[in-house]
């Protein structure tokens, strides 16, 4: 192939630009690691802190990133309305836990008092996606694909504003749980119990999604549709059943995680689903989008990216109060992922078609 | 499969009907439409809305009936209207009970006494029974309006949407013709009352609207041939006098309307600039980019900094000169965030772009730039643009005189903003015949074919960022002075969804759609303030429902929609 002298130039200053975009964003990481350590200004107990932050926020974000990854595995477009099934979540949760709270029936037996508003919360979140599945997304199934984003989005104002006229534009405090306040000491650390608590039913909610998926027939049927629609309506799936039931459990995950974000942030309002949902889908991508482990360890890696970030890598630079900048770190990971590699870390590479 | 019975079908589509009743009434919307009025002491806007329901439920369950039995049967068409009527009463007369019986207010916050007082007309559980029978006789008039003909059902259709539209605008419609004075403000007066249309206004709307329409549908047609058929010349003069009553309306309109309209007509503007702008990368180009706002950011930041007489002021230059320098600089940041994303494609594109926009917005808010750019203070007293000579800066904090004309009110603003839109649509509308524009089309269309065809992806992509990023930019700059500050926190990402969804819903790649998505998705509810509450949420479900009903947009180029209609004839042939 015959190329010009200027079309070399431009290659050559399109690779040059993005080399130095990389050394840039290394040489940060290198920098700011190195004299963030060399000053000493954290101690180890309080790295572990933030990694212990980082996972439970983490695994908040892989359980809500299952719900982007299996919906845009099967559907290939992004659910923007995610965030706000989240939120609807913790709404629930919230409600049925203040009940059990005036009742006091928290207080008696900690362990229901945590799985009952989880279950509702499931339960009500899957409810709303499905609805919202019916109505705004399933007719537009086979329309040009920005036209199902932006109903998405419209999805999205509406879910978040109804429930800011149903339950009013005020901030709610999550009733706190007297058995998950306080530390456990682990090798001589302290470790707060609502983060360790949060990480372990995170784990145990995805274990059950992942059993679900592998070994049973609808997890089976899921993984033959988001294949091939044609081909496994051939095989006598019923595409569209399989579709809302990934909705359903889509939305039931990212319910759960809406309780336990509030469990740890203790506050529930109804733009609260906005950031968590972005960054949700961040971690979907960062582990590969489609990819059932690469949400769950996506979230993990950006949760503990971000909870570590800030002090390790921005610190060090002399920037103040790097945590205003911890969001920044958040999609500069999603930006340089893109970027270099878009199969996210345990995708396959994506056909241009599929993208 | 087995057919649907009928009265089944009905009363299904009755139980939805009245599970939106409950959700408008819970959500609060019915409580607050009722202090407006559609017709002063006849209805409420609440009421109507109540009671629209239960006719469209009506409507729908006629409409259903007949697709059911194959044909219009009077007495099954009515009684299934009658009947989806009276499940939405019972239905809502039912949570009125449940309301009155159970506190539901500890968990919805509209759960009022005084809703179950307006739900029951004021009479308490006495009133009960009301429900269910207004239901059924508005279900009534649904299911009956089926069975009208098309010539009767289309007038009093736009009568009815006419006299909502006229209430809904009647305090902005009221102020405008107050504010001319002499006849029109009496006819003002005659025709709004403080809340809505008074009773004679209604029937003035309804009868002019029933007139018209009826004369359109018959006659409409040979109007529409008779202009056919003049000659050229003739059909020139036609365009060039509504261009000429266009523009006297727009060039009038602020002096009649006041400063709030203005600045409404400002911001529309605005948005119509980006629109463009943004049209150029969605539209022409098919790169959906969801960080619109970090140009726009870049912009008013670089104004900002260059004219404010504020403590970040940096240069001090007048408004002319910063402007073409933010358009630059902006076009700059196009560049560079192009370059990284030129692999990138379709959704995983739109993030990145969101990325983008989202780390500027922080970055502008934080603490680490705010010695040069205020961080969450914002950079503050950004000179107005003077006509004229500005006098010497003489200390911080102090607005420079200007000997000359200073555009300082949202009025002045407005002619600033419509004259870009303008030269902008022009630049945007000549673009598009480019051999640019096809180039950008054919990349929208196929990538890797466009790429075959000799078209240079690098370039071609890199320019439509950049343009889109320079008219961002300006939309920026002039937001900045109507402002008179920037903050941080006005450059989120609900700026660039707007763009993104006016476009989409003017009808992509269309320079008239951008400016009907405009005026439906930001003027609309910035002039329907006092709905504001539920500004957002209607936001939410015009973007659904205009996604579903017309999925080419309001106004869509004819090659776009041409495509989509082909892709149709070709599903039903194969």
């Amino acid at each position: 192939m015959r190329t010009t002298l200027g079309e070399r130039l431009t290659d050559w200053a399109i690779s040059g630009f993005m080399w130095g975009f990389r050394i840039l964003i290394v040489f940060i990481i290198v920098y700011g690691t190195f004299s963030t350590l060399s000053s000493g200004k954290y101690t180890g107990e309080q790295w572990i802190d933030f990694i212990v932050f980082g996972i439970s926020q983490g695994s908040i974000y892989a359980l809500i990133a299952l719900g982007y990854t299996m919906v845009y595995g099967i559907l290939r477009m992004i659910n923007f309305a995610h965030g706000e099934i989240f939120m609807s979540g913790a709404f629930s949760g919230y409600f049925v836990a203040t009940w059990l709270d005036e009742k006091g029936f928290i207080d008696a037996n900690p362990v229901l008092g945590l799985l009952i508003p989880i279950l509702f919360a499931m339960f009500m979140s899957a409810s709303i996606s499905m609805l919202v599945e019916r109505i705004a997304y399933r007719p537009l199934r086979n329309a040009p694909r920005l036209v199902p984003l932006i109903s998405a989005i419209g999805a999205s104002f509406f879910l978040a504003y109804a429930f800011r006229g149903l339950f009013g534009p005020g901030v709610y405090a999550y009733p706190p749980i007297k058995a998950l306040d306080g530390e456990w000491v682990i090798f001589g650390v302290g470790i707060l119990r609502s983060q360790v608590i949060v990480a372990i039913a995170a784990a145990v909610i995805m274990a059950i999604l992942y059993f679900i998926v592998m070994r049973t027939k609808i997890g089976k049927a899921m993984r033959a549709v988001s294949e091939d629609k044609v081909t496994a309506a051939l095989m006598g799936i019923d595409v569209n059943r399989i579709i809302v039931s990934t909705f359903a459990i889509g939305a039931a995950m990212a319910g759960a995680a809406g309780v336990l974000y509030a469990l740890i942030y203790r506050q529930v309002f109804f733009l609260m689903g906005f950031t968590p949902g972005i960054k949700a889908f961040t971690s979907a991508v960062l582990g590969g989008i489609g990819n059932i482990p690469g949400a769950m360890l996506g979230g993990l890696v950006l949760g503990i990216f971000e909870s570590v970030g800030p002090a390790l890598f921005l610190d060090g630079l002399g920037i103040p109060r790097p945590y205003q900048l911890k969001d920044a770190i958040a999609y500069t990971m999603l930006v340089m992922i893109l970027l270099f590699r878009p199969s996210g870390i345990l995708g396959e590479r994506l056909t241009s078609k599929k993208a | 499969m087995k057919k649907e019975n009928f009265i089944w079908s009905s009363i299904k589509i009755g139980l939805i009907a009245g599970t939106v009743g409950i959700f408008l009434s819970l959500v609060g919307m019915v409580e607050v439409f009722n202090k407006r009025d559609v017709i002063e002491k006849v209805i409420t806007l609440g009421m109507f809305l109540l009671l629209a329901t239960s006719v469209v439920a009506g409507f729908l369950a006629s409409r259903r009936t007949s697709e059911l039995l194959e044909g219009n049967r009077a007495a099954s068409n009515l009684a299934a209207g009658l009947l989806a009527g009276l499940a939405t009463g019972i239905v809502l007369a039912l949570f009125v009970l449940f309301m009155n019986n159970v506190n539901l207010r500890a968990v919805f916050l509209n759960a009022t006494p005084a809703l179950s007082e307006l739900l029951t007309f004021g009479r308490g559980a006495g009133g009960l029974w009301l429900l269910p029978a207004f239901g059924a006789a508005t279900g009534l008039v649904g299911g009956a309006f089926l069975l009208l003909p098309e010539n009767i059902r289309k007038p009093i259709t736009h009568a009815a949407a006419m006299v909502i539209f006229m209430a809904l605008f009647s305090s902005l419609l009221r102020i405008i013709m107050v504010n001319q004075g002499g006849g029109i403000e009496k006819a003002a007066k005659s025709l709004f009352s403080q809340t809505g249309l008074t009773q004679n206004g209604a029937w003035v709307f309804i009868i002019v609207t029933l007139v018209i329409s009826t004369l359109w549908s018959s006659q409409g047609e040979k109007v529409q041939s008779s202009v056919e058929k003049l000659p050229s010349k003739g059909k020139k003069a036609l365009r060039a006098l509504g261009i000429l009553l266009i523009a006297y309306v727009v060039i009038m309109l602020p002096q009649s309307a006041g400063p709030f309209i203005a600045q409404v007509i400002v911001i529309i503007s605005l948005y119509i600039l980006m629109g463009l702008g943004l049209n150029i990368e969605i539209g022409f180009a098919g790169l959906l980019d969801l960080g619109f706002v970090a140009f726009y950011a870049v912009g008013a930041y670089t104004v900002g900094l260059l004219t404010s007489y504020g403590e970040y002021g940096l240069m001090h230059v007048p408004f002319w000169v910063a402007v073409p320098i933010a358009v630059l600089i902006s076009m700059m940041f196009g560049g560079i965030l192009g370059v990284p994303v030129l692999g990138v494609r379709g959704d995983y594109l739109a993030i990145a772009t969101l990325g983008f926009g989202e780390i500027i917005r922080l970055l502008a808010g934080s603490d680490y730039l705010a010695p040069y750019l205020g961080g969450p203070r914002g950079i503050i007293g950004i000179q107005k643009p003077c006509i004229g000579t500005l006098g010497e800066f003489v200390a911080v904090d102090v607005p420079r005189i200007c000997n000359g004309i200073e555009l300082s009110k949202p009025q002045d603003i407005y002619y600033l903003a419509i004259a870009s839109a303008m030269l902008i649509a022009f630049f945007a509308y000549r673009l598009r015949e480019s051999r640019l524009g096809r180039a950008w089309m054919a990349i929208r269309e196929d990538e890797d074919v466009a790429e075959a065809l000799g078209i240079k992806l690098v370039q071609v992509k890199l320019l439509a960022y950049m343009l889109g990023a320079a008219f961002a930019g300006l939309g920026g700059a002039i937001f900045a002075t109507l402002v008179g500050s920037i903050f941080a926190t006005s450059m989120q990402l609900i700026v660039s969804i707007n763009v993104v969804a006016l476009i989409i819903v003017g009808g992509m790649g269309s320079i008239p759609g951008v400016i009907v998505g405009a005026l439906a998705l930001i003027g609309l509810p910035e002039l329907l303030r006092e709905v504001s509450e539920f500004r957002f949420l209607l936001y939410g479900v015009a973007l659904i429902a205009v996604m579903l009903a017309k999925p080419e947009g309001l106004w869509p180029s004819k090659t776009i929609s041409r495509e989509l209609h082909h892709d149709e004839a070709a599903e039903t042939n194969s």
